[in-house]
């Protein structure tokens, strides 16, 4: 329970420092960050002599069926890093404590580091590969958070996003790799994985997982070549490159391959690759580092060139390396951090952190500069220091033979060359910036020794790399010992802490590094003092650079090339090709599976229906050749389809399908009517001359849509001549009136069993209404249609010519007698819709007719006198009528439960009415009152919004009239 | 009966592709119209094909010999869902007429 705390507390910690946010309190975040480092620092401390009888774990489940638990397990290694992450970050939490000026948000600050610290601890007590995996991206998100603190400075930014790409790319691989390794192992627990070495080595994949682990693991710890990454980094406030770029982040990297050392390790593959990559980066980034201006620069390939040192120590794959790079992590992380908060200090002090303003600092801090000085030289790898025991260790793994090539033999010349780079640069920060004159052109010229509790965590961690490199065997033995035997278990090699193990070749590559290293700063001394930023040769090929010309080449020149081959903007290719996966989809599987069809027998063709879809298919085809010049024909043709359908209904045994669909037809008919009037008028001829492409294209479109049609037609004959299965319609039927209480099975179905869906359709009923309402809304017709039509036009000529007409006689007087009519029979449809609605349950009819129909007793009134007519005298407020259906439908699922019973159920029962008599009714009546409703509201405000533009426009106009009089 | 139709479901998809794929916008709402003639019948017809067998219940008659209720029920709903639909879609087709000054579907008339 206690790792769960362990690794919640930073989280719970950082939300609080959120809520900080609002005070104005700087301090009250520090400490409580500083109290959740402290506390995980004590409890890790508290769980030490569990974590020396065994790893201690704990399970709790999360997706089980996946294989996912969240698993926290702490073993040596583990403890040892959670030692490291929560105390440098106590240390860290301190120093930033005094760092951060006043006009920061710093609760932002500690609530970021916070959250990183308990990503970091996730990844080193994740017991489950998965679970690691996503502490991994984690640590990916809050080190992209920290790093884009000063948000405001484009190169934070910059640096930020390029962490974020790269360690993002590599974790996303690393994902992958674990799935795979997961797969081979037949289990993501960390254990099994652990004891499954032989069976990962020997598998066909290994490679392929080796690699995207590696991806993994060199971006995250900044290994040539995505090394990149940290010096850009270096935006960040240097409490933040104390902590995550020297101390932990770029750890995890190394950690992983550590930690997967007993699954992975010991192949020639591992070696190459690691080794390759690992003592490029050690001899690059050493390179590199002496090159640099900027005092974090300088730190930042320094550390690229020593996690370069521990990849290489981990490719050799034998366990005193790994002894050797357990050794080296702890020991770098001591060093650097403190190197860091010397930089960090300087730079608070001086104001600058460019090594050509600086020099002579010694006489304005003297404290921060021994510190400093003895860092260095434990970064340098002198005798009594930390830094030198695990080089030499290097030193000595480098001379053995592991895996005899090139690589392996020329590894110790390559090691000692590194090692005299890192003493030319470890001297150089010391020299440059604490030795020489006094400096001249410092930003802030009274440099004075920082708080004394911000300069404690360095002279602790200093401290630290005195008492490791002078007592090894009594400070950190038993720790690292712990740790060591967590890896290698029964592989763990003797070794020894010893300070001196007399004159042997590591010791003379020691000294060797060291005289040439002076003798290097000593050459390049004056060279260095004037020269640019960055090292020759390599100053113009940034990798930075390359990066970002990849980035614009596959985000955007490729995604635009990719753009303007596959994609279009028109509508027609992109109908085609759904209209050809609908045909494809169809006869792929059929072609696959086989496909048999039916003998076409003429004899049982009734001759009346084919006489009446003769008619119908004359329409269809005539409706398809007219629509683009004859638009109302095709209208005509399209509605005697509809009528053909509509019989076929009734012949069919469907009478509500008949009936509804013969009102939706009205209705349809009416709606397009009015559309009409705002398409364009067309004058061209049909021209038989065009060109050859549109004619194949047309020829193409044509053969597909027969074969859809062929298609259809063989499917649904195929379909109809089989047996139709018992399936569900026998349980409607015979439930029907037993338990919906009607005769009309189609009815209730709709009402009753499947009230809900019936529910949901008219909501997107009234939904689509509401959407045609505020698309109409702001309806602007095009400039050609604005005019009155040219028929109202003629008419309203006609009037003008003639003394005795008044102007708009005949638009006013059109179709007098059918308007009559039609007001007349506004009672009596309405007295339909009533009927229909009522017989619905037992009869054909129901809601949905009812509602059509009612709207239609409107349309008409419309339809007779205009809307002007209409409206004057009969508001429907079609908004009411669909909030109305809408909460009755509503109301009546909702008493279900005040029944206890579920959402919708119905009841039905007889009551007496007085003069009718035993009448029955059931609550899915009131359901469909509700459906009446908003089917009469929806179809209403739709057409309504529709035929109010010809009034709308009249107004623009009658508007703009008068101005254009003026002109 | 059946190959009736299925004929004429297979002549409406075929007349209503062909106006889907048609650059006029008015040519494709009257093609989605006859394509949801077809979708529908073509629905309907799963249940099976029987004359005078409308699902009432009547007392004296067997459940067995009814029509298939449920494609029916579906059909129902998808003749007023169609409706709503080709509403939608004739008020966007008025809208970018009106916006864009043609009816061609792409907004813009191809180049020739």
């Amino acid at each position: 329970m206690i790792l769960v705390l362990l690794v919640c507390l930073p989280f719970l910690g950082s939300l609080v420092a959120i809520a900080l946010l609002k005070t104005d309190s700087r301090v009250l975040a520090a400490r409580l960050a500083g109290a959740v480092a402290l506390a995980g620092l004590l409890m890790t401390a508290w769980l030490y002599p569990a974590v020396t009888r065994g790893p201690v774990r704990l399970e709790l489940e999360w997706l089980p069926q996946l294989g996912l638990n969240f698993t926290l397990r702490m073993d040596g290694l583990a403890w040892l890093f959670s030692m490291l992450i929560t105390g440098i970050g106590f240390l860290v939490v301190l120093y930033a404590r005094y760092y951060m000026s006043e006009e920061d948000p710093v609760p932002r600050f500690f609530s970021f580091l916070l959250a990183f610290m308990g990503s970091m601890l996730g990844i080193v007590l994740s017991g489950n590969i998965i679970l690691l995996s996503i502490f991994w991206e984690l640590t990916s998100i809050s080190s992209f958070l920290l790093i884009s603190y000063w948000h405001h400075n484009a190169a934070a930014r910059d640096g930020a996003r390029m962490a974020l790409t790269v360690t993002c790319i590599g974790g996303f691989c690393l994902l992958v790799g674990l799935l795979i390794l997961g797969h081979i192992v037949g289990s993501y627990d960390l254990d099994a994985v652990l004891a499954a070495g032989d069976k990962i080595r020997a598998h066909p994949l290994y490679l392929t997982t080796l690699c995207l682990i590696l991806m993994g693991a060199l971006t995250k710890s900044a290994q040539v070549p995505f090394h990149f990454w940290l010096p850009n980094a270096m935006a960040a406030p240097t409490p933040v490159s104390a902590y995550l770029h020297s101390a932990t982040m770029v750890k995890a990297g190394v950690f992983l391959l550590v930690r997967l050392w007993p699954a992975l390790s010991g192949t020639y593959e591992w070696f190459m690759l690691l080794g390759l990559a690992g003592i490029s980066t050690l001899l690059l980034g050493a390179y590199f580092a002496m090159f640099q201006q900027d005092l974090k620069g300088l730190l930042a390939y320094s550390t690229i060139s020593h996690l370069g040192l521990i990849m290489t120590l981990l490719s050799l794959g034998s366990p005193v390396a790994a002894v050797a790079a357990i050794f080296h992590m702890m020991n770098h992380a001591t060093f650097k951090a403190s190197l860091f908060m010397a930089a960090g200090i300087i730079d608070h002090e001086t104001g600058t952190r460019d090594m050509r303003k600086l020099s002579g600092l010694f006489r304005y801090l003297p404290v921060t500069g021994i510190l400093a000085m003895v860092a260095s030289a434990a970064m340098a790898g002198v005798p009594l220091l930390n830094g030198f025991i695990s080089k030499e260790m290097f030193f000595a793994e480098t001379v053995e033979t592991h895996a005899d090539s090139l690589l392996d033999r020329l590894m110790p010349y390559l090691a000692t060359l590194a090692g005299a780079f890192s003493v030319a640069y470890s001297l150089r920060f010391i020299h440059v910036v604490f030795f020489g004159p006094p400096p001249t052109e410092l930003p802030n010229p009274k440099p004075h020794e920082p708080p004394h509790w911000m300069r404690f965590p360095m002279e602790f961690l200093v401290v630290a790399c005195l008492v490791v490199g002078i007592i090894p065997g009594l400070s950190i033995g038993p720790f690292l010992h712990t740790a060591v035997v967590s890896v290698l278990g029964s592989q763990t090699p003797e070794y020894s802490l010893a300070v001196w193990h007399g004159i042997n070749t590591p010791l003379i590559m020691s000294a060797i590094a060291l005289g040439g290293g002076v003798a290097l700063y000593i050459l390049l001394k004056d060279y260095l003092a004037k020269c640019d930023d960055g090292p020759p040769l390599f100053r113009h090929l940034a990798g930075q650079r390359i990066f970002e010309r990849v980035l614009v080449t596959v985000s955007w020149k490729w995604a635009r090339f990719l753009e303007s081959r596959l994609g279009t903007r028109s509508l027609q290719p992109q109908l085609r090709l759904v209209v050809a996966a609908g045909l494809l989809a169809g006869v792929v599987p059929l072609a696959i599976a086989g496909f048999s069809s039916q003998p076409m027998i003429l004899s049982t063709v009734d001759p009346a229906f084919a006489a009446v879809w003769l008619v119908g298919a004359i329409c269809a085809i005539g409706a398809a050749y007219q629509a683009k010049y004859h638009r109302l024909a095709a209208l005509v043709l399209l509605s005697g389809t509809g009528i053909t359908t509509c019989i076929t209904f009734v012949w069919l045994s469907a009478p509500d399908l008949a009936i509804t669909q013969l009102l939706v037809e009205i209705v349809t008919t009416v709606l397009i009517l009015l559309g009409l009037r705002w398409l364009p008028k067309r004058f061209e001829k049909i021209d038989n001359s065009v060109a050859f492409i549109s004619r194949a294209r047309r020829l193409r479109d044509f053969l597909l849509a027969i074969a859809c049609g062929a298609g259809m037609f063989v499917f649904s004959y195929a379909i109809m001549k089989q047996p139709v299965p018992d399936a569900i319609a026998s349980y409607f039927l015979e439930n029907a009136y037993s338990q919906g209480g009607g005769r009309n099975v189609v009815n209730v179905i709709l009402v009753d069993f499947r009230g809900f869906d019936t529910m949901g359709e008219i909501v997107v009923l009234g939904i689509v209404a509401l959407t045609v309402f505020a698309l109409l809304r702001r309806f602007r017709p095009a400039p050609d249609s604005i005019e009155k039509p040219e028929q109202q036009r003629i008419q309203n000529a006609f009037d003008l010519e003639r003394p005795e007409r008044s102007d708009g006689e005949t638009v006013r007087d059109y179709l007098l007698v059918p308007s009559v009519i039609m007001q007349w029979m506004f009672p009596v449809v309405i007295t339909l819709a009533v009927y229909i609605f009522l017989r619905g349950h037992d009869l054909p009819g129901g809601g949905f007719a009812a509602g059509i129909t009612m709207a239609i007793a409107f349309l008409l009134q419309y339809l007779a006198g205009g809307v002007r007519w209409a409206e004057d005298r009969l508001r429907v407020l079609p908004l009411r009528w669909m909030g109305v259906g809408l909460l009755t439908a509503v109301a009546t699922g909702v008493g279900a439960w005040v029944l206890d019973y579920p959402f919708l159920t119905s009841h039905s029962r007889y009551i007496d009415i007085p003069l009718v008599g035993k009448a029955p009714l059931a609550s899915a009546l009131l359901f469909d009152l509700g459906v009446f409703s908003l089917v009469v509201g929806s179809t209403v405000l739709i057409l309504i919004a529709l035929a109010h533009q010809s009034v709308r426009t009249h107004r623009v106009r009658a508007i703009e009239t008068p101005k254009a009089e003026e002109l | 009966m059946e190959l009736v139709l299925a004929l004429a479901i297979g002549i409406m998809t075929s007349s209503g592709v062909w106006l889907l794929l048609r650059p006029r916008t008015y040519q494709v709402i009257i093609g989605l119209s006859l394509l949801s003639y077809a979708v529908n019948l073509f629905i309907f017809s799963v249940g099976g094909v029987k004359s005078n067998a409308a699902p009432l219940l009547e007392n004296g008659v067997k459940t067995a010999d009814l029509a298939d209720p449920v494609p029916q029920a579906l059909v129902l709903t998808a003749i007023v869902i169609g409706f709503a639909t080709t509403a939608l879609f004739l008020v966007v087709l008025l809208a970018a007429r009106g916006l864009t000054g043609t009816d061609h579907v792409d907004g813009r008339e191809q180049p020739k």
